[in-house]
């Protein structure tokens, strides 16, 4: 389907903030995050618990917490800005222009209704058909999501189906309306490894034949590279290093991201090169009450540390030969010399 | 040296009773494990990895006596534990301890810290309360905790944190095996990693024996000197790490390892290359292989028996369960 592309992207998340009100004060969970999305593009949120990648998510389908508020910028998705959108226009969106799946296909489908039943649901919502014809739909979304059998399953409840199958159907649900942005929140944290290498597989298809954003969320950088052609860094509600997945992956700016990178133990077939001990990133992410502090949150954990970064919140800047790719560190590795 | 190793298990088979009969009149059982054999040596780490229900944990829980065994023997530090009964059974589980996947559920939120780890010391007796006293001060520095956090609650500390008390816990009744079960897969990136190091370093330090079950192969690769690859119950593939990473020969190995994403760019998984087929039935018995249906280099004859492990030519100890592989493997 031929969409006619304007100037403006997609979406345009400009200095967001969003506030939480605790009984400790308010406290800042995330603190000026900026970026865009063009259509059919894919980004990946990369980041630990507790950064703010599933609360940015949030914020841009209206679905904060009651504690939770937007405190400052906007979310402008084709011009029109989210922040001010009433509750009915937000909930004509969800569903229909933006969707979201989650970490468990296992809590996240209604058990008491068919896997078709839920389906038609969101088809009669916001498309308006009649139940036959949302029926008809509703196979096609299974077949579409590559469920064996379609016709027999569509009747099926979710306890009858495998959790790559379950996931499946979440997607078959979030794709139903055509949605211009997709938000996959850590979609195979659950599954088997083979299982979702099949569920990346299937995002990037429909993806592609929809012209459908990807924003995937997630803490794995095999998952980012496999997915992603952006990505953004966050740390403790803010956004740290942000770039191509090429230049970000290929030569890490910030000491956050090249940590992250290096944690994890990758496979390798020299097995001769593997060392005793895995770089660690020390320490944990702070609580919630010590972020939008203006300082570098990540300054305590950091190898990189030095005198000045407690002193100011660093500001992202370009990192020279990359195209877009910026960071907020006050002493980020070149992109010279940095590979390998 | 069989006096070296400290895990001797041979042709372990567990299952589990399900409703029903079969045709004969008899119950049906789910065989969950079959006949599989496996050892570690003493200081070294056996990873056993697979899907979910490929049976994995279950082989180690049998290890532990914690599910019945059908058949089989566990050989532990050179005596028969699979064969010890009541008192001499209670004796010997110190000489068997677990680390958790889970750090939140698998300690007692109404202890404090020092007392999860006391707990094991006071069903191994023989200890004073001074001496109790003496190795959980040790454990709590060797973990990395600090001696005023053994008053706290298990809430009261981070995913981290309480995974390094349940390792406290694991190495207080100085096990010959500890099973490690998925151990990091519930904690953050981050760390995964400082729990992998603090494992690795206690087992330097220690001379730690780790079964370690794991559907990360990644984490497998970097924390095994063995490596079994289970599917449906059944040993695919067991070598040591050199030998399994340079040149994995099963091809459900091949598939596992091809649907882990990698950080190169553009490189993109294949785990589709894996065939959709059903998955074999394990309340009756398996007339070929188990993976056939879902291999992609299945051929007339892998249906007909079952592939037992061979050695493969060439190596001393590289073993796999497959009629294909020569032929794949010239091709």
């Amino acid at each position: 389907m031929a969409k006619t592309r304007t100037d403006a992207p997609l979406l345009d998340v400009r200095n967001l903030s969003v506030q939480f009100t605790t009984r400790a004060g308010t406290v800042t969970v995330l603190d000026d995050i900026s970026f865009t999305l063009e259509r059919g593009e894919r980004i990946s949120f990369v980041g630990e618990s507790g950064c703010g990648k599933s609360m940015t998510a949030l914020a841009l389908m209206g679905l904060l917490p009651a504690m939770g508020r937007v405190s400052g910028g906007q979310i402008l998705f084709k011009g029109e800005d989210l922040t001010q959108a009433s509750a009915a226009r937000l909930r004509r969106l969800r569903g229909n222009e933006v969707s979201m799946i989650f970490q468990e296909p296992m809590t996240s489908l209604n058990p008491v209704f068919t896997i078709g039943q839920q389906i038609v649901e969101v088809l009669r919502l916001h498309r308006g058909i009649d139940n036959a014809s949302a029926r008809r739909r509703a196979l096609e979304l299974l077949e579409a999501v590559r469920i064996p059998n379609a016709s027999a399953r569509i009747d099926d409840y979710p306890h009858q189906l495998s959790g790559g199958q379950r996931q499946r159907v979440m997607i078959a649900i979030a794709l139903a309306c055509e949605p211009e942005i997709l938000i996959a929140d850590e979609p195979t944290t659950a599954l088997d490894v083979t299982v979702q290498a099949e569920i990346f597989a299937l995002l990037r298809d429909l993806g592609t034949k929809l012209d459908t954003a990807i924003i995937l969320i997630t803490h794995d950088m095999g998952a980012v590279a496999q997915m992603s052609e952006r990505m953004l860094v966050m740390y403790a509600g803010r956004r740290v290093e942000e770039g191509r997945v090429a230049d970000v992956v290929g030569a890490p700016a910030h000491p956050y991201t090249r940590g992250l990178i290096a944690c994890v133990p990758h496979i390798t077939s020299n097995v001769a090169a593997i060392t005793e001990q895995l770089p660690e990133i020390d320490g944990i992410v702070p609580p919630i009450t010590r972020f939008g502090r203006d300082e570098c949150l990540f300054a305590p954990r950091c190898i990189r540390v030095a005198d000045g970064c407690l002193a100011a919140k660093p500001q992202q800047v370009e990192m020279a030969g990359h195209d877009a790719h910026s960071v907020a560190c006050w002493h980020p590795f070149a992109s010279e010399g940095a590979k390998g | 040296m069989s006096a070296q190793l400290a895990l001797d298990v041979r042709n372990l088979s567990v299952s589990f009773p399900m409703r029903g009969r079969d045709a004969d009149g008899r119950r049906r059982r789910l065989l969950a494990v079959d006949d599989v054999s496996f050892s570690v040596a003493r200081g070294k780490t056996l990873g056993i990895v697979g899907e979910s229900g490929s049976g994995k944990t279950t082989a180690a829980m049998a290890v532990a006596r914690l599910v019945p065994k059908m058949a089989g023997s566990i050989i532990i530090d050179g005596t028969d534990f699979g064969a010890l009964d009541t008192e001499a059974l209670r004796r010997a589980r110190q000489r068997v301890q677990i680390i958790f996947q889970d750090p939140y559920s698998s300690l007692n939120p109404r202890l404090r810290a020092a007392d999860i780890v006391r707990e094991p010391l006071i069903y191994a007796g023989a200890t004073s309360r001074t001496e109790q006293d003496r190795i959980i001060d040790e454990l709590f520095e060797a973990v990395g905790l600090r001696p005023e956090q053994k008053a706290l609650f298990p809430h009261q500390f981070s995913g981290g944190q309480r995974q390094r008390i349940g390792i406290a816990r694991a190495l207080s009744t100085r096990p010959s095996l500890i099973i490690c079960d998925e151990p990091v897969s519930a904690l953050d990136v981050a760390v995964q990693a400082q729990i992998l190091n603090l494992l690795k370093s206690l087992q330097a330090q220690f001379g730690l024996t780790y079964l370690f079950i794991s559907h990360d192969l990644g984490v497998v690769q970097h924390m095994c000197d063995d490596i079994a690859v289970m599917y449906m119950g059944q040993f695919m593939e067991y070598a040591n790490r050199e030998s399994f990473f340079a040149a994995p020969r099963h091809p459900y190995s091949e598939a596992l390892l091809d649907a882990v994403p990698t950080i190169e760019v553009g490189a993109q998984a294949t785990g589709g290359k894996l065939v959709d087929g059903a998955i074999p039935d394990l309340t009756k018995p398996q007339t070929g292989c188990r993976f056939a249906s879902r291999c992609p280099h299945v051929a007339a004859g892998c249906e007909d028996s079952v592939p037992l492990l061979d050695v493969w030519p060439g190596t001393s100890d590289h073993q796999l369960a497959c009629y294909r592989a020569a032929e794949f493997a010239a091709s």
